[in-house]
């Protein structure tokens, strides 16, 4: 059996080389999305139209040298070239600049933003890709079933609404209270001043985080339901599944030890896009709850306009759609072996 | 006592059209160690039979007569006995393993699972199990390893032999075992398949559509037409001195080897099988028969005893009318009984009663 264990050996190195190959074709492309990234976010911003200093000052009684002296202040006076070789400095030891309206390093600001979102849209994404692919498998493997048209009905139905209008009801129904009901949650923020001690903090936060995430989840799980579903459908026929059974296996085993398998791997990609998404896609539902995250920072830096902030934030969304991508992209081959080829 | 016994099974399909009938009375026998052929081309319901076997047809397939798998009938089993004759009483080599093996589990786990399943070794035992298997396919042990999509089209039908060889089944279904393969493979695959069912004395039904591979195989062979079989006996027989108008022209349809004329001008045969849900009156192979007669739109025949005075004839059967004119009225007895595979006559009834939808998975 040598020969064949040398075959078995040159396979596995051959196999390493195009695993080598493959993700680091995968780095170097996020590397130049990174930067294409870093380009964009600076001419984009530049190119609108209004007048940072203006905004900065509105309401108040400033002189031209006032004026001049911010412009200094913020490298305003700087040929384009010259802000532009700085941003990318700066950007390189994570110094986003001053932000216009906090008057403090932009980088501070999105540090004390970033834990709330995470933790916010990535519970609301992770519970909602649990409940739709859950959901979905079953909507799929019994289709036409009641219980699959109901599950359908019932997500695409909440899919419709939108997430502020629903996450003000809930706000209404069970935050304030209405009639005989109690304010089961509180309204907004994300901690109760004054709360002390780990657990106490945790289970406060937990308690803040319920309506906004439950709101979240309401919204998108409908995504994953679907996509799951329509995965496993293409599955049902498939002659590898008639195998299984002819094996003997019991009808829940075929289902999850070869049809989900089978039948995830476009909802991966999908819960990987959506997870980069998720810092800066629940910009609507951080207002309404008043949650201090990144969606309300870019929200407030928005209305001056603050160029730091704004710009700084919009590399940080971008950014995390491109890491994510490249993790579904290197997670990917070890759920389909035929990828790895 | 027959492993395989099949009496007039049925299998209709409920469309949104109505009742298609797939199988149309179906019945065979198969003994112990013995190797059934079983021919058609694409839509005669060959391959609805061998799902019906394990009970394997998707819920829309409502299965009618009686599969007995040694004594025991398969349609009436209770779930847990069907689970566990499925695969340890009778394994399936499934058509064309690219789809039929599972693209994300190593083929090594593949094998393994029945014999986890039904605890064919001991478990400690499975991995030692699944590289003697690989063994007996001509399979290096380092291949468990391998997925479906890193092994050529005949190493994975290999891989889909040793799996139906997994829990030493005593009958084993090839369902057009050798299809997808080309001609120099699925000679390999076929004396492979010969020898290890020998070797196990394991009982065989294999499907195809082609009778060249099945006369090499099998001891009988069994023509089906239109949800029939339409022709029966010992597959040299069938092959050189068909009865049926149909069986002769689908063993016309291959060259004979050592025969150039048949080389340079296989004789198709024109027309398409009828459509099950609109069979013709009488025949239904009629509307494609080179010597249809005036009364074959009346006469639906039945598998009726080929004139058993003529050489070679013993134990044949075929369901045409001019079979039924040489046959000696009183001869209606089943085929010579000590024949190791049998086929039995259906009920020539050919309307199907709607029946209660049982599931069947």
């Amino acid at each position: 059996m040598t020969g064949a264990a040398t075959v078995g050996r040159a396979d596995t190195a051959a196999r390493r080389s195009r695993v080598l190959r493959y993700v680091g074709g995968r780095l170097l492309t996020a590397v130049v999305s990174l930067f294409a990234v870093m380009v964009t976010s600076f001419f984009l911003f530049r190119i609108l139209p209004g007048d940072p200093v203006r905004a900065m000052t509105t309401g108040r009684e400033v002189t031209v040298e006032q004026q001049a002296e911010l412009r200094r202040q913020f490298g305003l006076d700087q040929p384009l070239w010259q802000q532009f070789l700085d941003y990318c400095a700066g950007l390189a030891r994570f110094d986003f600049g001053l932000s216009y309206q906090y008057r403090v390093p932009v980088s501070e600001l999105i540090a004390e933003a970033i834990g709330p979102t995470v933790l916010l849209a990535g519970t609301g994404t992770l519970v909602a890709a649990l409940i739709g692919v859950t959901l979905g498998i079953r909507a799929g493997w019994r289709h036409g079933s009641v219980g699959d048209r109901a599950n359908t009905a019932v997500a695409l139905f909440l899919f419709s609404v939108p997430s502020f209008w629903l996450g003000l009801l809930f706000i209404v129904v069970l935050a304030s209270g209405t009639g005989w009901l109690p304010g089961l949650f509180p309204t907004g923020g994300m901690a109760t001043p004054g709360v002390d001690g780990v657990v106490a903090v945790t289970v406060d936060v937990g308690h803040h985080l319920v309506l906004p995430v439950a709101t979240m989840v309401a919204v998108v799980y409908a995504q994953y339901l679907m996509i799951m579903r329509s995965s496993m459908l293409d599955e049902t026929g498939a002659d590898y599944l008639t195998t299984a059974r002819a094996k003997g296996l019991r009808d829940a085993l075929v289902l999850r030890r070869h049809a989900v398998p089978n039948a995830l791997l476009p909802t991966v990609t999908l819960i990987f896009l959506n997870l980069g998404r998720v810092v800066g896609g629940v910009i609507l539902i951080e207002t309404v709850f008043s949650w201090p995250g990144l969606g309300s920072l870019f929200y407030s830096g928005l209305q001056v306009p603050d160029l730091p902030l704004v710009q700084a934030l919009f590399v940080v969304f971008a950014s995390a759609v491109i890491i994510m991508n490249l993790l579904a992209d290197l997670v990917y081959p070890l759920l389909d072996p035929r990828v790895r080829t | 006592m027959n492993y395989l016994e099949v009496e007039d099974l049925r299998v209709s399909y409920h469309t949104p059209e109505g009742e298609v009938p797939a199988v149309r009375g179906v019945g065979f026998g198969l003994a112990a160690g013995s190797k059934l052929g079983l021919a058609g081309e694409s839509g005669c319901g060959k391959s609805t039979v061998a799902l019906a076997l394990l009970r394997l047809l998707p819920r829309s397939a409502g299965i009618r007569g009686r599969i007995l798998l040694d004594g025991e009938d398969v349609l009436t089993m209770r779930w847990g006995r069907l689970r566990a004759v499925r695969w340890a009483g009778a394994s399936i080599v499934f058509q064309g393993a690219m789809h039929s093996l599972n693209a994300v589990r190593r083929v090594g786990h593949q094998i393994a699972e029945p014999i986890r399943l039904h605890g064919s070794v001991p478990r400690d035992r499975v991995p030692q199990r699944v590289g003697e298997l690989l063994d007996q396919v001509g399979l290096p042990g380092w291949r468990a390893r391998s997925y479906p999509h890193e092994l050529s089209g005949g190493q994975r039908q290999r891989v889909m032999i040793a799996m139906a060889l997994a829990c030493e089944p005593r009958l084993v279904i090839a369902d057009e075992p050798t299809t997808a393969l080309d001609v120099m493979i699925q000679a390999q695959i076929l004396r492979l398949l010969d020898r290890l069912v020998g070797e196990h004395d394991i009982s065989m039904l294999m499907i195809s559509h082609d009778l060249s591979v099945l006369s090499g195989s099998c001891d009988r062979l069994a023509v089906m037409y239109a949800g029939r079989v339409v022709e029966e006996g010992p597959a040299h027989a069938v092959v050189t001195d068909a009865r049926h108008p149909y069986a002769a022209a689908l063993g016309s349809a291959f060259p004979t080897v050592g025969d150039p004329a048949s080389r340079r001008a296989p004789h198709g045969l024109p027309g398409d099988p009828p459509d099950p849900a609109d069979l013709p009156s009488g025949c239904a192979f009629r509307p494609r028969c080179a010597v249809v007669e005036d009364r074959c739109a009346a006469i639906d025949p039945v598998l009726w005893p080929v004139d058993s005075d003529s050489a070679g004839s013993a134990g044949r059967s075929a369901a045409c009318v001019r079979v039924l004119d040489s046959a000696a009225p009183e001869d209606t007895g089943a085929p010579d009984g000590a024949e190791t595979a049998t086929t039995r006559v259906a009920d020539p009834d050919t309307t199907l009663p709607t029946q209660e939808s049982g599931a069947q998975y």
